[in-house]
């Protein structure tokens, strides 16, 4: 299976949500609150596209990295799901090692916030992004979509139509 | 918000830039005062009237995910540009199929459907009753045809009951509209005024359904209580079958009996009857305001318009079709 950043973010926000995704039950195309995100990640840094590469690998996406200076920069609306931004990030630094890119830092930007935060690598990541892995590997792979959760973030997620459609028969 | 624009008159639509560009042409070919649209406003576009376009235009359309629904002069749906599918899901593919080839799990959602459209039925009959209109015939014979649904062995069975319910329904009709009779369901060709109205009304909300379901992971042709893609994308007449009563046959009631559609506004023929282009465009006004409306939903807890109704009805649908939730199919509570 191919696990993207996005599956790392989920597991760190929503269960149901990374069942859903991984299935192709995507939802990101209908929400404003994705599209806002997406043109802040576009339209930050307008320097940024020349100066820094894109890369993939792995079935990875880094949308701005500084190769000189072995820097991911990710760029996120605000930092409500902090953790799952971190655990992103470091899934990135870890795919970059695997493929001999070796002390690479990232740094996770929020414009709109006027905050920068520099995340890197640590003694024990390896061990947290493989048990990672296999935590997506394992809801992925459940029979059955994993059952709602009610959290305050549901509100502004993409799949919070879906996820609360309803008829109310009682 | 995104909008769906009708094109009724004739024109050239093009691409400029990042923008649709439109010209309108009148009879003798002179082109009007070009008219710009940006591409992030549109839903989509339902042609009407006859429309010059390239493959650079469908290709711009194509990438935005906006289809084109094309109708002849007769106000007949003839087709759909619909843009290449970005919403696949083998996962949802492979259940809704499984749903369909089990003949117990197909009957189970297609009784929801007529439950669901048989309520919202019973539902407008009883508004009009209160508003003194004598329906109580109609009312006891669709409750108790109503009743027969939960115990509908196989499809044809449940479709026998269904057109028993459209058929008394549409008796009810000569009775809330004011000055115009139905006398009977006419198709290909509507006899009458209300019967070309229908007619009408019933091919916006197919379009509609169908315009919900691409913007989800359901496959237009794998239906329930209609037979599968035959000729029509078949979850479409599956799930408008739920909202004609809603926002096809309330919007009838409201532009006949306020006047808003009248005699001058058909072409009344031998053998047909069809809307003058004045009329469509009359009724679409209304359909459009009722699209628009909104209502305070009981799960969501937010505000919703009656057109986000049908693509919640695709989510409740598609949680069922992976076991997540089962369907019930919307009922208007108020």
């Amino acid at each position: 299976m191919n696990i993207t950043g996005t599956h790392i973010a989920y597991l760190h926000t929503c269960h149901r949500k990374l069942w859903l995704f991984a299935h192709g039950i995507q939802m990101e195309h209908t929400s404003d609150i994705v599209a806002e995100g997406k043109l802040i990640g576009e339209t930050s840094y307008g320097e940024r596209a020349r100066k820094y590469t894109e890369l993939a690998f792995d079935g990875v996406k880094i949308d701005f990295y500084d190769v000189k200076n072995k820097v991911i920069h990710e760029v996120k609306k605000t930092d409500k799901v902090e953790k799952a931004h971190i655990a992103q990030v470091k899934y990135y630094l870890y795919v970059l090692a695997k493929n001999g890119i070796d002390e690479a830092t990232a740094i996770l930007e929020y414009p709109k916030m006027k905050q920068r935060q520099a995340v890197e690598w640590e003694e024990g990541d390896e061990e947290l992004i493989l048990s990672y892995i296999r935590e997506v590997s394992q809801i992925v792979q459940q029979q059955d979509c994993p059952s709602l959760v009610k959290l305050s973030i549901c509100k502004k997620c993409s799949y919070y139509d879906f996820c609360y459609a309803g008829e109310d028969i009682g | 918000m995104k909008k769906t624009y009708y094109l009724f008159n004739p024109g050239r639509m093009s691409r400029k830039d990042n923008t649709l560009k439109f010209i309108p042409v009148d009879e003798s070919g002179r082109e009007g005062t070009p008219k710009y649209i940006p591409i992030e406003g549109v839903s989509d576009l339902y042609c009407f009237g006859s429309l010059d376009a390239n493959s650079a235009l469908y290709n711009f359309l194509g990438k935005n995910g906006i289809s084109v629904h094309f109708f002849d002069y007769y106000e007949h749906y003839t087709g759909s540009f619909y843009p290449k599918e970005y919403l696949l899901a083998g996962k949802m593919q492979i259940e809704q199929t499984r749903y369909h080839l089990s003949a117990a799990k197909r009957l189970v959602i297609a009784k929801k459907f007529v439950q669901g459209a048989s309520f919202n039925i019973l539902k407008n009959l009883k508004y009009y009753q209160n508003r003194g209109r004598d329906l109580g015939y109609y009312l006891e014979k669709i409750d108790g045809l109503a009743a027969q649904i939960e115990n509908a062995s196989d499809i044809p069975g449940l479709m026998g009951i269904e057109g028993n319910i459209r058929q008394s329904y549409y008796g009810a009709f000569d009775h809330i509209l004011k000055d115009h009779a139905m006398e009977g369901r006419s198709k290909q060709p509507p006899l009458n005024e209300v019967n070309a109205l229908v007619s009408f009304g019933n091919m916006m909300c197919y379009t509609l359904c169908l315009d919900q379901i691409y913007h989800t992971q359901l496959n237009p042709t794998i239906s329930y209580l209609h037979e599968p893609g035959y000729r029509r994308y078949s979850l479409a007449l599956d799930i408008a079958e739920i909202f004609k009563p809603i926002l096809v046959d309330r919007t009838i009631f409201r532009v006949l009996n306020k006047k808003e559609v009248q005699s001058k506004d058909f072409d009344i023929q031998v053998n047909k009857v069809i809307l003058k282009e004045s009329g469509k465009k009359a009724f679409i006004r209304a359909f459009e305001e009722r699209l628009n409306e909104t209502i305070k939903h009981r799960t969501l807890k937010k505000h919703v318009s009656y057109k986000h109704l049908v693509k919640l009805e695709c989510y409740k649908l598609s949680k069922h079709i992976l076991n997540i939730a089962p369907y019930e199919p919307f009922k208007i509570w108020w």
